[in-house]
């Protein structure tokens, strides 16, 4: 177990530090963003380009700038190319709204999921599971920020009302009641597309276990449908809705909710991500991936161990 | 035939029924033939092909459109100049001002809600100006709706053309990985494992921007910074592992089978075993892959282009016409309202016909439970 669980970590470890590398490799590699012109401003004479190429380490070789790049990036002393702001610190300021987003947003999407997914399974080929399959079905063909722009402009910019405070987000201990009202929109945006995707796994894999030997012998037993449902059948259905539950949230969490966040303007890390990418700013995105990757790792190694409790025939040796 | 009670089945009951009807009744039937006709039978998956082909032939038309109905091509502008609306000449762009958010309508005195707006251009005339302008206009003046078919035919590109590039390369490796095993396995499935831990559209943005800015000219290949291919290049390629790891799974699973062995040990060359056995096997799969990748395509191409590292400006495309019917959305909802209505339509008619292709072609699935 312990062998286990050090080898994830190792590996985890390991392709964190390959994803920076490949991002290093695509900037680089690819002409035209020449730091040292960013960081000297557009009416630099040539001699301070020339100057800050030399102290920055731009006219190193390759290897020598990333590995530079990795010792700042654990040092905590990355800095950007634009703004000269601390990346670490600027990453860690985008975390709470980051957090706050994929935590209400997970919360709301599992169990809608779950009930979406239940309840469509237990009246399958129903009127009301063909209504809620499409329903899923559109949902899921919703891109996420047109589905933020809408619902921003039509229940926070006075399409329809002005139910919601119009973007930004509030602290936490800063006003609960105001984080909270902030934060409605975007949770359910974000949580729209997963609910529909959850349902239908949930449903296929629901399904599936229902035509089990052990369930049919539950039935035989006598016991309730309720109990069966809850006991037999869900326990077993849900393990590849919680797998993809650690690794979906994992991926919000490290800055896949780019979109939602831009559309309603959170500073969370994501917005972070996409506006350094927009500034062609090196550091700041080298950050990002190494902070995405590193929950979507780390996550990928829990998935692993709960899934190992949950069903003993795949315990790791 | 007489009626048998059923302790009369026996081992050879099977074997003397067949004999009884004729030898035209009992046809054998190909796989692919009882498939079409599962999905035949499907009329909700029929309608959304239609749905689909149907949207795909009206943007292939576009420039019928913009050449015989709204006389403007996808990137003429029209900043200054009239249309005519009934009869009454009007302005196609007019002066901005503050706009109040709850109208759309100038602001009045003493509103506190209200939006500075630059330039507000003209509103859906549906039939009005004479086939101009049946969406409106953007600040630039330019036709929305044959922007919006014009942009159609690139997101359709986009979405087709990642789609076939991303699942062609995604059956090779994944039947490479799965065939030959070993280190050539282990190298692919750690590729697959390591664009796993990238979320895609930070990956797809990464890549895209970085491209949007020269172009890519390396290893005897010229893309210049504008060009669709980009956009294209870049989505199929952060998918490849979202669709090889599944095939790989299968093909490692066929490979064990005695077909394969027995063909190997005929003396079939790898190639012969992957592309005439294996690969017809997983076709089905590959198919409804390819279904389901051309939807999820047009909403990452949507989205990159949204977040300005896909499609390039000029150039037309849904999730840009999106990005810039955001900055007007308070006074023209239409502009942002129509191609985000026109991508929902698409990708739901994909999704619902992959969801039919994957049910007819896969029996065993109890997805579909019927009662």
């Amino acid at each position: 177990m312990l062998t286990f669980l050090a080898r994830r970590l190792v590996g985890a470890l390991l392709v964190c530090i390959v994803v920076t590398f490949i991002v290093f490799v695509i900037f680089i590699v690819v002409p035209g963003g020449d730091p040292a012109q960013r960081i000297a401003g557009k009416n630099a004479t040539p001699q301070l380009i020339e100057n800050i190429r030399h102290t920055w380490g731009f006219d190193k070789p390759f290897y020598d700038q990333y590995w530079v790049m990795l010792k700042k990036m654990f040092s905590g002393d990355l800095v950007s190319y634009t703004s000269q702001q601390n990346v670490v610190s600027q990453i860690v300021q985008g975390m709470p709204a980051t957090f706050s987003l994929t935590i209400g947003a997970g919360i709301i999407w599992l169990f809608f999921g779950i009930v979406v997914g239940v309840v469509s399974a237990v009246k399958a080929g129903r009127t009301s599971d063909r209504l809620i399959t499409v329903l899923a079905l559109i949902g899921i063909s919703m891109p996420v920020f047109w589905l933020g722009i809408v619902c921003r402009y039509y229940f926070a910019e006075g399409g329809v009302a002005f139910i919601f405070p119009d973007g930004e987000y509030v602290g936490l201990t800063q006003n609960p009641f105001q984080w909270f009202w902030h934060l409605f929109l975007p949770w359910i945006v974000l949580a729209v597309l997963f609910i529909g995707f959850y349902g239908r796994v949930l449903r296929g894999n629901i399904l599936d276990t229902i035509n089990e030997d052990y369930v049919r012998t539950a039935k035989a037993k006598g016991l309730p449908p309720r109990r069966i449902l809850r006991k037999h059948v869900l326990r077993t259905s849900l393990i590849p809705v919680i797998t993809l539950f650690g690794l979906d949230f994992a991926s919000v969490l490290g800055g896949g909710a780019i979109l939602t966040e831009t559309v309603f303007d959170l500073h969370g890390v994501g917005q972070y991500a996409a506006q350094s990418i927009n500034n062609f700013d090196l550091p700041p995105i080298m950050g990002v991936t190494m902070y995405g990757a590193f929950f979507i790792t780390i996550f990928s190694v829990i998935v692993d161990l709960f899934y190992a409790y949950l069903d003993p025939r795949i315990r790791p040796t | 035939m007489a009626q048998r009670t059923e302790s009369e089945f026996t081992l050879d009951t099977a074997a003397e029924l067949a004999a009884g009807e004729s030898a035209a009744t009992i046809r054998g039937r190909s796989p692919w033939y009882l498939a079409w006709r599962r999905l035949r039978r499907n009329y909700f998956a029929f309608a959304a092909l239609a749905l689909f082909v149907l949207i795909v032939v009206v943007c292939i038309l576009a420039p019928l459109y913009a050449h015989h109905v709204a006389h403007s091509g996808p990137n003429d502008e029209h900043v200054v100049g009239t249309v005519s609306v009934h009869g009454h000449p009007q302005d196609i762009v007019s002066q901005g001002g503050n706009i109040s958010t709850k109208t759309g309508k100038p602001c009045a005195f003493g509103e506190t809600t209200c939006k500075l707006v630059p330039s507000i251009p003209i509103g859906p005339q549906w039939g009005a100006a004479g086939g101009k302008y049946v969406l409106g206009a953007d600040v630039l003046g330019r036709d929305i709706a044959v922007r919006l078919l014009y942009g159609g035919r690139n997101s359709l590109l986009v979405g087709i053309g990642s789609s076939a590039i991303c699942v062609f390369f995604a059956v090779l490796l994944a039947l490479a990985a799965g065939y030959f095993g070993g280190w050539i396995d282990f190298a692919i499935t750690r590729f697959f494992d390591l664009f796993y831990a990238f979320p895609v559209v930070l990956l797809g943005i990464a890549l895209g921007s970085a491209l949007a800015i020269n172009g890519f000219h390396h290893f005897g290949i010229n893309v210049e910074s504008g060009s669709l291919w980009i956009p294209l290049l870049v989505i199929s390629y952060v998918l490849i592992p979202y669709v090889g790891r599944p095939l790989r799974g299968q093909v490692l699973s066929l490979r064990e089978k005695e077909f394969v062995e027995a063909s190997i040990s005929q003396g079939a060359s790898p190639v012969r075993v992957m592309f005439s056995e294996l690969l017809p096997n997983i076709t089905s799969s590959v198919l409804v892959f390819f279904t389901l990748i051309i939807a999820n395509n047009i909403v990452l191409e949507a989205a990159l282009s949204f977040l300005g590292a896909g499609v390039q400006d000029p150039t037309p495309s849904w999730g840009k016409l999106i990005a810039q019917g955001q900055q007007l959305i308070v006074t023209r909802p239409a502009l942002a309202l129509a191609p985000g209505i026109s991508i929902v339509l698409t990708v739901l008619a994909l999704n619902i016909f992959g969801d039919g292709l994957r049910d007819a072609l896969d029996p065993r699935a109890k997805v579909r439970v019927e009662h």
